[in-house]
């Protein structure tokens, strides 16, 4: 009997598929950190564009970091097209705010030994995704492929395509930033009045 | 103290980068020279550590069920 000859078109198709369904919820959770509406769409983008490229990719331990920098590229593509007025952010006045000080001064959980891991642990994952929500997109790109997915500052300016200096100034006021909204944030949704088991 | 000696708030500016072997030799050191004597700059850089520890954490994100066949229903289509 004779082999079943496989198709080149749905063998390149199945191994995509395998990849990308692998990745998804990565993916996805790379798109709701760095953009406030619309991570599905973003997710679709980037999987168009990966299988129109998957002939690029080279081995198959590339994929996932692969992918994401097919994201990244989609996400840096939509905030041109959105061509707003970048928000810059006053630097001194954020660069006055420290969270550790802040909590210390504070003390939001008067009964606990570790009030700074205590503060911390308040957050969950929506909550995380919530303070991200109320940064500017283009502090929070840096911070987010920075310190949520190791990527190096250099990898970051090559991604977003910025020079070197911009991407380290927006990372440091995006560093601040993400502090300052941490804070706002556990005011508002009023995770300081949870009490800290002891 | 020496000369070269930098007040808190530049020291706690340039924590992360410290954390991320970012800044030149010589910033490096300085900010090192301010930590081996200020508790309070050593607790802030006790926090940096944590916070970054906090935010890179590798929990897989769980992605709504409807998302994730709304997803996959588009990669069968291209």
């Amino acid at each position: 009997m004779g082999e079943t000859a496989i198709d080149p078109e749905d063998d390149r198709k199945a191994r995509f598929e395998a990849l990308a369904r692998e990745q998804l919820p990565r993916l996805y959770g790379l798109a709701r950190r760095l953009t406030n509406d619309g991570a599905e769409d973003l997710v679709q983008e980037c999987l168009l564009n990966a299988y129109r490229s998957y002939g690029t990719l080279q081995t198959a331990e590339a994929g996932p970091a692969w992918l994401q920098q097919i994201l990244v590229n989609a996400f840096r593509d939509r905030l041109r097209k959105q061509a707003r007025t970048v928000e810059e952010v006053d630097v001194d006045e954020i660069d006055e705010f420290s969270l550790y000080r802040t909590i210390a001064d504070e003390d939001p959980f008067p009964y606990s030994d570790s009030l700074h891991v205590d503060f911390l642990q308040a957050f969950g994952r929506e909550d995380v995704y919530a303070v991200l929500a109320r940064m500017p997109e283009i502090y929070r790109a840096p911070l987010v492929l920075r310190y949520m997915q190791g990527f190096s500052t250099k990898e970051i300016a090559r991604m977003m395509d910025t020079p070197l200096g911009t991407t380290l100034a927006r990372l440091h006021r995006g560093r601040k930033l993400f502090e300052r909204e941490m804070w706002a944030y556990a005011e508002d949704a009023g995770l300081l009045d949870k009490e800290v088991s002891p | 103290m020496s000369d070269r000696a930098i007040p808190c708030s530049d020291a706690v500016r340039r924590l992360w980068d410290y954390l991320d072997k970012t800044l030149s030799p010589e910033d490096q050191v300085l900010v090192e020279s301010h930590l081996a004597f200020c508790r309070r700059c050593c607790g802030e850089l006790e926090f940096a550590k944590e916070l970054r520890a906090f935010m890179a954490s590798d929990e897989v994100d769980e992605i709504p069920v409807e998302v994730k066949e709304r997803l996959e229903r588009f990669m069968e289509e291209l």
